[in-house]
């Protein structure tokens, strides 16, 4: 039997707790999906989110790529942005009044491609107010150009330049490095384009890292087969939507198996079950992304939608379902 | 903060080989929305579209009726708006199926359309293909606004065809089959010139081939009043070498851009283009540029 959504509201705890972040609900934007929120106070009140992910900022403002930088696939889409930002001097004089606002906690997503302009992001980020955290995106896929016919010798002067969260070490390092000069909670942002994600996750919780965030996108490519050229300017993209869920699925499970500290899960959730389903597999909070682009209210809708499932479902603390997947 | 409408379909009737045109129940975008602007339509059909479809807004019929007496009238009456699209690929040919009665998501006006300036007095509209689509709606502006547009005579020597019309729409095609909304222009009271890339109908040639012989004609007095204005909209080669056109002459002009888009509301920046000011995003700080702006 179906209970109605006024029973008892009032015992339904959605509040979440990740490494300091107090969050009314389990429910943030995937970074680099809801900009820095202007864009969706259009649709709905931004207190009603558990926090707020800014787009990944860089110390120095970036261009990002050429168009076309978007592609539909099926049921997802590939993208290469690359990251275009004001630059961290800008986004903390314009974007963060405007961030603040909303009250609710702001986790600040930076991005570079050495350790040093990670850490002289974070010490500009020091004392700024309204900063509720920091997220590290050492897994943007679009920072180098992937596959491109470039002469070798500068296609191996990219590729020592791959991404910090392909390599244990690398990952750590970083991590170790920003630990040192903040206090902020550090949530650290994984990529499934590895072999084997524990390895990295383990190793970024021995740096230093207080939760990780999984998965960023999956590397992959669309081709124009009347030119015969890539349909992205950069050749390759991430993917991202409901096509990449049961991988974020596969990866949270296997990194909350591993690791003691607290998951953001992310990759394709649509709606409040997709959602429960990341908790259930060891989620403490989860992200919406791609799912901002199509339904520009899908984050309180989810909210609401978990707050119903809890209530039809006598759970009086969301955490309850934290990892409670059953074995088969 | 209301921007996102469930739209029930009047009308979604073929007009030519892959042409249709969607009239939609949508009295908030109808109120609101400008020439130039677009509305994001979720085209959900078969499984795997994802991703909304930007349509520029085609007609625009506002109820004359207030709110309260809305109650009362059958849906047709209501405000509603007309999209003018051609099935291209997956998500236009799912649109494509949806019949009268059925229910879609729309999310508008989205985007800045085109602008008129106060002292407009003449203006030349070029369309290439599909890009009638926000024409039309700005032709109907420019008509209905109050600054006093002037005559532009094409034809000085011969008998005056149209002697009412300020405004010149060029439109282009590749055939005579495939040339858009001519009637619905003529209707309003503008002087249409068509070209077709096989001459099947009207110039020979492409549609900037056209605007180049008209704005020779009457770059006088354009050039004269200071006042016209050319707004564009068709392929990108055709924009670029419309903007060059209007440059050579000193006329101010106004494109309309197309590019994928993901979110439609410039949160995503999938849709930049290259501006004198930097990437610019095409769903917010367009789809309309001033012609000068773009790299």
């Amino acid at each position: 039997m179906k209970l109605t959504t006024h029973h008892s509201p009032l015992t339904t705890d959605l509040s979440v707790n990740i490494a300091g972040i107090k969050m009314k609900n389990p429910v943030m934007c995937g970074s680099g999906t809801f900009a820095f929120g202007e864009e969706y106070a259009e649709f709905f009140d931004l207190k009603e989110m558990g926090a707020i992910v800014t787009k990944t900022i860089t110390l120095k403002p970036r261009k990002g790529n050429p168009p076309p930088r978007i592609k539909e696939t099926y049921s997802g889409m590939l993208n290469c942005i690359g990251l275009q930002n004001p630059g961290t001097e800008a986004f903390i004089r314009d974007k963060m009044p405007v961030l603040r606002k909303p009250g609710i906690p702001i986790i600040v997503s930076i991005g570079g491609e050495t350790e040093q302009e990670y850490t002289d992001i974070t010490r500009e980020l020091k004392g700024v107010r309204g900063v509720s955290g920091i997220e590290l995106n050492i897994s943007c896929p679009n920072l180098h150009p992937h596959l491109s016919p470039l002469p070798s010798r500068e296609r191996k002067e990219k590729e020592r330049l791959r991404m910090f969260a392909q390599d244990e070490k690398a990952a750590a390092g970083v991590v170790r490095r920003v630990r040192r000069i903040t206090r902020l909670p550090l949530i650290v942002k994984l990529s499934p384009n590895v072999t084997d994600i524990k390895i990295i996750a383990r190793a970024v919780e021995r740096a230093g890292a207080d939760a990780v965030s999984l998965i960023n996108t999956p590397l992959g490519m669309a081709i124009n087969l009347e030119k015969r050229t890539p349909c992205l300017s950069n050749t390759t993209g991430g993917l991202s939507g409901p096509a990449i869920k049961p991988i974020a699925l596969r990866m949270v499970r296997e990194v909350y198996n591993t690791v003691r500290i607290p998951i953001i899960g992310m990759g394709g959730i649509m709606d409040a079950r997709d959602a429960l389903e990341f908790m259930v597999c060891g989620a403490k909070a989860v992200a919406v992304g791609t799912a901002n682009f199509v339904n520009p209210r899908a984050i309180p809708e989810i909210i609401d939608g978990i707050r119903k499932y809890m209530v039809e479902n006598r759970i009086k603390k969301i955490g309850l379902l934290v990892g409670s997947l059953k074995a088969k | 903060m209301v921007k996102t409408e469930k739209c029930r379909i009047i009308e979604n009737k073929k007009v030519g080989p892959d042409f249709y045109r969607l009239k939609i129940i949508a009295p908030l975008i109808a109120i609101k929305a400008r020439p130039g602007q677009f509305v994001h339509i979720r085209c959900s059909g078969p499984a795997g579209i994802l991703l909304r479809r930007p349509f520029s807004i085609h007609k625009i019929n506002n109820a004359n009726v207030s709110a309260y007496q809305r109650i009362n009238v059958s849906a047709q009456k209501q405000g509603w708006i007309e999209i003018f699209y051609k099935t291209v690929g997956k998500g236009t040919e799912a649109l494509a199926r949806k019949k009268p009665g059925e229910i879609i998501n729309v999310i508008g006006p989205l985007g800045n359309g085109f602008s008129i300036p106060r002292k407009i007095n003449s203006a030349i509209l070029v369309a290439g293909g599909m890009g009638v689509a926000p024409l039309l709606l700005l032709a109907e502006e420019l008509q209905k606004s109050n600054c006093k547009l002037q005559k532009l005579n094409l034809n000085p020597s011969s008998s005056i065809q149209h002697p009412g019309s300020r405004i010149i729409v060029l439109i282009g095609a590749k055939t005579k089959k495939e040339l858009l909304c001519e009637n619905e222009f003529k209707n309003l009271g503008c002087t249409v010139k068509v070209s077709t890339d096989d001459g099947s109908k009207g110039y020979k040639g492409l549609v900037t081939g056209l605007l180049e012989n008209v704005v020779r004609r009457t770059s006088y007095v354009i050039r004269k009043n200071k006042r016209s204005t050319v707004y564009a909209c068709g392929p990108k080669a055709m924009l670029r070498e419309v903007s060059r056109i209007a440059a050579k002459h000193k006329i101010p002009c106004q494109v309309s851009l197309e590019e994928d888009m993901a979110c439609g509301i410039g949160a995503c920046y999938g849709c930049p283009v290259n501006t004198k000011q930097g990437y610019k995003l095409v769903c917010k700080d367009g789809p309309v540029f001033n012609a000068g702006e773009i790299v």
